[in-house]
């Protein structure tokens, strides 16, 4: 029994923790709140129902599980796949050459390159020339701001002769830039405008690189995860209608 | 033809000195103009009437949408991607839920996959007939828009009929469909076919040989394959440049690969091609209509998906062919009940870069044509 009411407590605050750290994202506190509730209501119950089955088994691994599962609320969870390292002819003629610059993963069914930030010109170079990737489908970025290096750049290949999609991801720091993928590939030209508008990051090399979709003035790049829709907001009323905004 | 890695960005403050000063002109045309299809500003500049350069200024219908996913759950932002592309809301809808699907490793049971196709493929031709009479009516032909219309409407009749909403449907769920066909969904479906069909035949008869769209359209904003290709330009629009090329053959997702159609290709890249290219295209859809009609399963219309959705932690990107070209969902997951990002990778905004090169040396009146013949949304350019 105490094991049992131990080891649910633990995550509820991991969890109660992550909308709280969401929370200057989200655009209303009213309707962010709900949702948190719907939140912890139903994690508890598959908790409950997930835990039985733990001390159901022997007894003794149960108890350094609990504060593994504590200090870290992810890694228990996902019964999912995971990703997997990607092997195929293309994927041993370049990591013979790079070595560990590169990881080939293969994750849902789908191949992609976690390639080190100084490896990516000559990669994404050989990729359209060698491997005939001649379509870049889409460029974007992710910010995950605990970590050291900010941002993942994401790279979406498709090659029309070899009838395969894969990615090219790479890891970049706060004012960290990249060169540009344009004299590759001219569509880049406005996916780098709009990656460099959401989160800030520069393109050395680009022919016209400014904001797209934002209007010139803007201040911050929305799509970084510590960019509140809120303050912005607030601000905007401020200045422009000279009232308190209501939110 | 220029090479479109080497177009250099428009320069608006000093004039080329080549040309005589006096003809050169720098024009804006929009954002609020009745041709540029929603609120697309286009800085043109001309020599007498020809176009040596235009920049597109975006961005006046952003709502910021991946901002808004990262803050909803995976079942709350369904509707929102509807917003995008609102003329053909089933296509987002479908490459959404196949996304979030392939997250979760659920594959929608085969009744709720026949009549996504029927609902999509449907979908697809409303939204080419909004093209086309839309396209018309920019090149100074007005009739084909009170055809095309007026056909329309049974097709928002049946979306209507199906979940209550004719534009932004909000037609599927993750894992399936949250609506049962309703009585009569296979007789409508199939009367549709049957009253359309002679339909498609009379806009050609209108168009296809009418001396005026052939002179507006024929040599009007030619594009290369090649050029397509690298500036990521997909969909009707690459097919009529003659690339073989569509996700459903490609890469097929949902049932597809059951069905038996042909993809149609153009050989010169230019308007007209891109309108026949279309036309066959409504035809075709037609034909996978017929086909998935007839053989919907019987069983459920929901896989087993859990209440509360949480994705293991990982990332996808899945597209699939929107009416007009390939529609990407990148969505990472970080194991919570809300996306950690979705990234929309947009038909029409990579589209809309291509507008510069195709229009380059053309006239002026042509940047309109142009312009419809792209077929751009641009609540979905913006987003």
């Amino acid at each position: 029994m105490p094991d049992e009411i131990k080891s649910p407590p633990p995550p509820p605050p991991p969890e109660n923790e992550k909308p709280t750290a969401d929370k200057p994202a989200t655009p209303g506190g009213v309707k962010s709140t709900p949702s948190g509730s719907v939140q912890s209501q139903t994690t508890t119950t598959p908790t409950e129902t997930s835990t039985p089955p733990k001390p159901a088994a022997p007894a003794t691994p149960a108890k350094p599980a609990a504060p593994a599962a504590a200090g870290h609320p992810a890694p228990p969870k996902p019964a999912g796949p995971v990703p997997t390292p990607w092997d195929s002819p293309l994927v041993a003629k370049y990591k013979r050459e790079y070595g560990s610059g590169i990881n080939p993963l293969t994750h849902l069914g789908q191949n992609y390159f976690e390639v080190d930030r100084s490896l990516i010109p000559e990669i994404l170079q050989l990729l359209r020339d060698d491997e005939k990737f001649d379509y870049c489908v889409d460029l974007t970025a992710v910010h995950y701001p605990k970590r050291e290096r900010q941002f993942d750049v994401v790279w979406v290949l498709y090659s029309f002769s070899r009838n395969e999609r894969i990615r090219v991801k790479t890891q970049i720091a706060d004012g960290e830039s990249l060169p540009s993928s344009v004299p590759l590939w001219a569509t880049c030209n406005w996916l780098e405008r709009e990656v460099y508008d959401m989160f800030g990051i520069k393109f050395d090399g680009h022919p016209d690189l400014k904001r797209i979709l934002l209007p010139d003035g803007w201040k911050g790049f929305p799509l970084r995860k510590d960019y509140g829709i809120l303050q912005q907001d607030n601000e905007w009323v401020q200045i422009n209608l000279g009232i308190e905004s209501g939110q | 033809m220029t090479d479109p890695r080497s177009l250099s960005p428009l320069d608006l403050d000093t004039p080329d000195k080549t040309f005589l000063d006096a003809n050169e002109l720098v024009i804006n045309m929009g954002p609020q103009h009745p041709a540029t299809h929603g609120v697309l500003r286009v800085i043109l500049r001309l020599d007498g009437e020809k176009v040596l350069g235009l920049e597109c200024v975006i961005g006046y219908l952003h709502r910021g949408v991946e901002k808004i996913a990262e803050n909803r759950t995976y079942t709350m932002f369904n509707p929102y991607v509807d917003r995008m592309d609102y003329v053909a809301a089933v296509s987002n809808g479908l490459g959404y839920c196949e996304a979030v699907e392939r997250l979760l490793s659920v594959e929608a049971p085969p009744r709720a996959q026949y009549i996504r196709v029927i609902l999509t493929e449907l979908n697809r031709i409303a939204s080419h007939q909004l093209w086309l009479g839309t396209h018309a009516l920019d090149i100074g032909a007005i009739t084909p828009l009170f055809y095309t219309f007026r056909d329309r409407e049974e097709i928002l009749k049946i979306f209507e009929k199906y979940c209550g909403a004719r534009l932004t449907t909000h037609a599927f769920r993750i894992g399936g469909l949250q609506y049962e066909a309703y009585d009569g969904f296979e007789r409508d479906v199939k009367n549709f076919v049957s009253f359309v069909k002679p339909k498609i035949d009379e806009y050609e008869e209108l168009l296809t040989t009418n001396r005026i769209w052939l002179e507006r359209t024929k040599g009007v904003g030619v594009i290369s394959g090649k050029d397509c290709i690298a500036l990521g330009v997909t969909g009707p629009v690459l097919r009529a440049s003659g690339v073989k090329w569509d996700i459903r053959k490609a890469q097929p997702y949902a049932n597809y690969k059951n069905f038996d159609f042909e993809i149609p290709t153009g050989e010169n890249g230019d308007t007209y091609d891109r309108y026949i290219v279309r036309m066959i295209e409504m035809r075709q859809s037609l034909r996978i209509i017929e086909q998935a009609v007839e053989g919907i399963p019987e069983g459920p219309i929901m896989a087993k998906v859990p209440k509360v959705m949480k994705p293991p932690v990982g990332e996808v990107y899945h597209s699939i062919e929107a009416p007009k070209g390939e529609l990407g969902y990148f969505i990472v997951s970080d194991g919570s009940t809300q996306p950690y990002r979705v990234r929309v990778r947009p038909p029409s905004f990579v589209n809309l870069q291509a507008l510069d090169l195709m229009c380059r040396d053309q006239l002026v009146a042509d940047v309109i044509a142009v312009i419809g013949t792209l077929d751009i949304v641009l609540g979905e350019v913006d987003r």
